[in-house]
């Protein structure tokens, strides 16, 4: 139940995030989420998108660098201990969260949230049986 | 009063450095011929023998030794000497294949020290001076060279070698230094220290001899007016002996070389053939009295030009500016030399795209080096920690190849200039050559 995440190198430069997205837009692509990691003269757009086939074609022409994972997108009841729920059973069980981030969906009364871990099919299996509700690719593009 | 280490020689008629020149380079033609092969094979391919070296006026007959030359024949194959004659052993940085090893038998150290004792005295040495010393001392020739030099004048010697400005500062105010020998970006940086801690007139200094990279006039006449000094250049290559091939003298008019040591011609870098005095050329030496490693025709791969007008101090030894650039690509960064072929050879090793820029530039008087890499595929990942971790190992890379820090800076694919197709490969910020 995994879906697609496209992270894309971006120079640290007055307007390049804006050039980015300037493109994406151009070709109709809308963003569902977008988490953006830091060094000191880069940075990495984490992109959630509708259309990932397509945004990888658009960003390879317009000699981006980008790449491809898997990450886990998981549906919480937005209520105090949500999270926590969720983090507590990837902890005990051993599966670190390399990164995660929150995003929003017209569904009232859900709080969204991306997390990247080492062993998908594990996290995936492990939220299944404790009943969390995940994301998949098709509903995620949908939304 | 101008004053003089060795007047007679340094102040010797034309026509008498013209006869031991021609003199010393017969005999050091018959040495090589008869001591190391490399010459001897060279000089046949060129279809001569010592007979047609008769003066100096025959020097240009005689083929080029390069810096390739050094690589093959690497460490042994230049020595004029056993080994059980030599006494020292100098190095250039860098890595195997462009680090230069050279060889010194005691009367080599004894020539080596002269030049420099030159230097000094020109730049008004003596021996009530305290002669301060912050080149680094070991395998690099500045330390070692003006410290035989100023023990040579009868100075009292601080052999300080490079870095730790505080205590540099405290023994040239506790002791009085006089004068200062380092490289002019280090005067200006210790200039800059003495006046933030306001002991300008607590420093006795009144002259420095600054070298092992190239300054601007501009840059004399700021370390002269903060340290209230004379500042004098001085040039020179390990390859030939170190420095004190040539040095400056009251004039400030470039710099005289030792001609009694060491033959200078300046060469059509694209064709081979000397130029007349007054033109723009590279730079060729050959040492007519070292006995160990003794250089033919070295090319230097400095530009500059040689003059042979009549100086105000009394020297008659040929006058060479500054280096006005290279006639390769070599960079000298921190003073250590650096060539881009190595960065290249790091960046594909490490299965990198040879798609690269080298941005040298000066900050705060210290030289920096960054080397900008555009971002691919293979090494890009969604993970911010295993980009770093890759930039670091690059970062690691260089300065083992290199022997000074290189940032790395990663770009967005081809984002790197190119001017007719071709990458700039190489932007210098420094401005360090003069035009001339």
């Amino acid at each position: 139940m995994a879906v697609k995440q496209i992270s894309v190198f971006v120079e640290n430069k007055p307007g390049k995030l804006a050039e980015l997205t300037d493109l994406l837009s151009q070709h109709k692509i809308n963003l569902r989420a977008l988490y953006l990691a830091d060094a000191v003269d880069f940075g990495i757009a984490r992109l959630i998108v509708d259309d990932i086939y397509n945004t990888s074609t658009v960003l390879r022409e317009a000699n981006y660098v980008s790449s491809i994972k898997d990450v886990l997108a998981v549906r919480l009841p937005d209520e105090p201990g949500g999270l926590f729920k969720v983090l507590d059973l990837l902890g005990k069980n051993g599966i670190n969260v390399e990164y995660m981030y929150a995003f929003t969906t017209r569904i009232q009364g859900t709080a969204n949230m991306i997390f990247r871990v080492e062993d998908n099919k594990r996290a995936v299996e492990l939220l299944s049986t404790n009943g969390i509700s995940q994301i998949g690719q098709e509903e995620l593009e949908k939304l | 009063m101008e004053r003089y280490y060795q007047e007679e020689i340094e102040t010797a008629s034309r026509e008498q450095i013209h006869q031991w020149q021609s003199e010393r380079l017969v005999k050091q033609v018959q040495n090589v011929w008869e001591n190391v092969p490399f010459y001897k094979q060279k000089m046949m391919e060129a279809g001569i023998t010592p007979e047609d070296i008769k003066s100096v006026d025959d020097l240009h007959k005689l083929p080029f030794v390069t810096k390739d030359d050094l690589k093959n024949c690497y460490p042994y194959g230049l020595l004029a000497r056993p080994l059980a004659d030599c006494v020292r052993i100098q190095s250039t940085s860098g890595t195997t294949g462009r680090r230069v090893v050279a060889f010194y038998t005691q009367h080599d150290l004894d020539l080596w020290e002269d030049c420099c004792a030159r230097a000094i005295v020109a730049a008004g040495g003596t021996k009530d001076d305290v002669c301060h010393v912050c080149y680094g001392y070991g395998l690099f020739t500045g330390g070692p060279g003006l410290n035989g030099g100023s023990h040579k004048v009868g100075c009292l010697t601080l052999p300080m070698s490079s870095g730790n400005t505080e205590r540099q500062i405290q023994f040239m105010t506790d002791l009085g230094s006089t004068i200062l020998c380092c490289t002019p970006s280090y005067a200006a940086y210790l200039a800059e220290s003495i006046q933030e801690r306001g002991l300008g007139d607590s420093i006795k200094l009144k002259a420095g001899i600054f070298g092992a990279e190239a300054w601007t006039e501009e840059m004399r006449h700021d370390i002269e007016e903060k340290l209230g000094i004379k500042a004098y250049d001085i040039y020179g290559l390990t390859e030939i002996s170190g420095p004190g091939v040539s040095f400056e003298c009251s004039a400030q008019t470039g710099m005289h070389v030792n001609e009694d040591h060491f033959i200078a011609e300046v060469i059509n870098p694209n064709t081979g053939e000397p130029v007349p005095d007054g033109e723009k050329g590279e730079l060729v030496f050959t040492c007519i009295t070292k006995e160990a490693f003794p250089l033919i025709r070295y090319r230097t791969r400095d530009i500059c030009i040689l003059s042979r007008e009549k100086c105000s101090c009394g020297r008659t030894h040929v006058k060479m500016t500054k280096p006005l650039g290279r006639s390769d690509d070599m960079l000298i960064v921190k003073g250590v030399n650096v060539f881009p072929s190595q960065i290249e050879t790091v960046l594909m090793n490490k299965g990198y795209p040879a798609n690269y820029q080298i941005i040298v530039d000066r900050v705060n008087n210290s030289d920096t080096i960054e080397v900008q890499v555009e971002m691919t595929a293979e090494m890009f990942s969604d993970n911010l920690s295993e980009v770093s971790a890759k930039e670091r190992e690059l970062v690691n890379a260089l300065k083992a190849m290199l022997g000074i820090y290189a940032k790395v800076k990663l770009v967005a694919p081809k984002s790197i200039t190119r001017s007719e197709g071709k990458a700039v490969r190489i932007i210098d910020k420094r401005n360090l050559y003069q035009q001339k």
